[in-house]
């Protein structure tokens, strides 16, 4: 049913259709509205589920950990700082292959705070083992919930899911979003049957030391598993799309790139305005395009090169920034264009929207047009040389 | 008029409890203190760039990690041989205390730094809207202990922190409100007087988040401690030295002072389990008044 919902209260809804039993999360600007939605849910009989309302995010993060390691689909949601606290507990849920979904409002990091939104909390947290897939708007965000929990819990994969989502832009942002029916979700989701998890019935040990000999081998499944990621989604997007009329790609998507010389790489709700850019620039005839980047882990390469392997100007917009090196998306692209024979002559990195600095029309057709010129290494986006202390050039 | 060493030109809700604490502990402490702050209201509301309101040294890192950063403040300053004759405070919220923030806060007082640790409670996480922490007060309505078909707010009881800060053997405890600003003077000042770790957890009524008028935070702040359900007392080597005394109020008339408790109004069942609350603080540090007739 199509409904005008507010980005924290469609994710709630999506979550309590998928039916987890163990729900804990800590309050944190800008993803709380979800929580608080889900404990009025509980708190009104309305979904059954364990609400534990924790002292930190580590301990939210840890007790998720323990009611899926005992066999109950669980949830939960954090932001930045939440996110980074929460660190050790994630790459932990990660190596013990706990199929939990959590909801990450993408937002800056501390110091200076700044409670806005970019993308640096969750693609700092990229090496943890989860699957990480960036959401445009509403509709995907709700949908990807619900495919998050199919994907990570086949038996193939076993991996947890962190669906991020913009801060403010879509959690607090306001859109019409058809809401699929709890039949609809029931069919497509099966309840949760974990392969391994603490039972009397059948006793276990989760999370044992492996020394060298075993180690090795631990990490290694995890990397392996992330490829088999890359076949299984594509198939899982499109069995969503037969139950509820609406198909995604799930790894990447382009938009005009068929004709492009020129495309911009994006990840997130950013690729909304640009293309509306895309939209009138092309209304002037030039060749623009965009490949929206869906799945960030695992990396689709394959999928990147071979959307892009005939574009001669490639740029890319990183919300975030590997502090003393490149942007994180681009270096990757990079990587990954390496040693091909057909690639693009030119692919410039831009950084922009860091702490939630406006990302404009404006910002996009700049960043076009600049993929003009020769190619830029790591260009920060409408920064105000005036507030710098120092001259860096 | 003395300038104030927390100024005004911050942008605390009108009637906000923290902000009055805050200037009172701060022209108490003196301009020789350094702060040391957890996230929370306080410093969002004072510090914002390129503006601050404090007149002294102030540090603001992380949401649970003030009690520590001010131990390698206290580090730094005896290793100048400059820590004597200046104040370490380090502050924080309720939720910054009592959940999030504990470790470090027990890892300071076990450490016998020569710090005063401040807790504002306002009974929840206020800056990220009204979250219960572990000092929300039984069958408060906040966003996450909500009220509903089927639940009366947060279930729990308050965190005994003061107790929890006692039993680590520190040499000064104390709890004070806004509903007295004399009393929490006197009690910063003597902390300050005392070497060793000192723990004070300061009742900041919260308008925005308790549901009441502005102009009424002192008198909600006062009402608390009139009924019994926020007990003022000092501990000095473990050793209960001073509690104020009490004709106790029924705790209804402090509920009723706020939205946050609206839900128990027709709830005598409710109403019944805060009175137990209260009562139960009357007895355990002797709250009642003597019947002085002379
Ligand atoms: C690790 C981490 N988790 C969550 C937050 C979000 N956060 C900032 S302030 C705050 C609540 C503060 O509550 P309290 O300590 O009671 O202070 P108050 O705002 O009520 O004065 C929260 C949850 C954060 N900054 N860092
Ligand atoms: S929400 Fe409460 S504690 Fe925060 S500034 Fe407003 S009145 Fe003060
Ligand atoms: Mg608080």
């Amino acid at each position: 049913m199509k409904e005008f919902l507010e980005g924290s209260m469609a994710v709630a809804r999506a979550v309590a259709l998928c039916r987890p039993g163990v729900i804990s999360a800590y309050p944190i600007t800008p993803q709380t509205h979800i929580v608080e939605e889900l404990a009025q849910m509980v708190a009104d009989g309305h979904l059954n589920a364990q609400f534990v309302n924790v002292e930190s995010e580590h301990s939210a993060a840890s007790v998720v950990l323990g009611g899926e390691a005992a066999g109950v689909r669980s949830y939960t949601a954090t932001s930045s700082q939440g996110l980074f606290l929460m660190a050790e507990v994630v790459f932990n849920i990660a190596g013990m292959r706990l199929p939990i979904v959590m909801t990450d409002a993408n937002r800056a990091i501390s110091a200076p705070i700044n409670i806005w939104n970019d993308q640096q909390d969750t693609i700092s947290l990229r090496d943890s083992g989860w699957v990480q897939l960036y959401m445009e708007d509403l509709q995907e965000t709700v949908d990807f919930h619900i495919m998050a929990y199919r994907l990570g819990e086949d038996k193939s994969i076993m991996l947890p899911v962190m669906v991020c989502m913009d801060g403010f832009i879509l959690t607090h942002g306001i859109e019409t979003v058809d809401m699929p029916s709890q039949e609809q979700v029931d069919k497509f989701l099966p309840p949760y049957k974990a392969l391994y998890k603490l039972d009397v019935e059948n006793p276990m040990t989760l999370g044992p030391l492996a020394d060298p000999d075993y180690y090795l081998e631990a990490r290694y499944a995890i990397h392996a598993t992330h490829k088999k990621v890359l076949e299984l989604l594509p198939k899982i997007t499109a069995e969503y799309a037969k139950a509820t009329g609406r198909s995604y790609n799930g790894l990447v998507e382009g938009y005009q790139i068929k004709d492009a010389e020129r495309v911009l790489v994006a990840m997130g709700s950013v690729c909304g305005t640009i293309k509306d850019v895309v939209d009138e620039l092309r209304a002037k005839g030039k060749k623009v395009g965009l490949l929206k980047v869906t799945c960030f882990r695992p990396f689709p390469a394959e999928q990147i090169c071979g959307a892009l392997k005939n574009v001669a100007r490639v740029g890319i917009v990183d919300k975030s920034v590997s502090l003393g090196s490149y942007a994180p998306l681009a270096a990757e692209m990079k990587a990954a264009f390496f040693g091909r024979k057909k690639k693009p002559e030119i692919i410039s990195s831009f950084v922009a929207g860091l702490g939630g600095r406006d990302i404009t029309k404006e910002s996009v057709k700049e960043m076009f047009s600049m993929l003009t010129q020769k190619e830029k290494a790591c260009e920060y986006i409408d920064l105000k040389p005036e507030l710098l202390k120092e001259n860096y050039e | 008029m003395n300038k104030h060493l927390y100024a005004p030109g911050h942008t605390a809700c009108a009637g906000c409890g923290q902000s009055l604490a805050v200037r009172l502990v701060m022209d108490a402490a003196g301009k020789n203190t350094i702060v040391a702050n957890n996230t929370g209201c306080l410093e969002v509301f004072s510090t914002k760039y390129p503006e601050s309101a404090f007149e002294v040294p102030f540090i603001h890192s992380l949401f649970e990690n003030a009690p520590a950063v001010a131990s390698g403040v206290e580090a730094a300053l005896i290793h100048l041989g400059k820590k004597e004759g200046t104040n370490i405070i380090a502050e924080a919220g309720d939720g910054g205390t009592a959940d999030i923030g504990l470790q470090s806060l027990s890892g300071m007082w076990e450490r016998g730094h020569d710090i005063l640790y401040i807790c504002y409670d306002n009974e929840a996480y206020m800056n990220t809207g009204i979250q219960r922490s572990g000092l929300t007060p039984h069958l408060a309505n906040t966003t996450t202990s909500p009220k509903g078909q089927k639940s009366s707010g947060n279930l729990r009881f308050k965190k005994p922190i003061p107790e929890i800060a006692n039993a680590h053997g520190i040499p000064y405890v104390a709890t004070a409100s806004i509903g007295y600003p004399q009393d929490i003077q006197r009690k910063v000042k003597k902390a300050l007087s005392i070497k060793g770790p000192k723990y004070l957890q300061i009742h900041v009524p919260c308008p925005l988040g308790w549901q009441f008028a502005p102009q009424a935070s002192v008198d909600v702040g006062k009402l608390a401690v009139e009924t019994g359900l926020y007990p003022l007392f000092e501990y000095e080597n473990g050793q209960l030295t001073a509690v104020r005394k009490i004709t106790p109020k029924p705790v209804e008339e402090y509920l009723k002072s706020q939205g946050r408790f609206k839900h128990l109004l027709n709830n005598p069942e409710g109403i019944a389990q805060v009175q137990a609350v209260a009562d139960r603080n009357i007895a355990k540090y002797g709250l009642k008044a003597e019947n002085t007739s002379a």
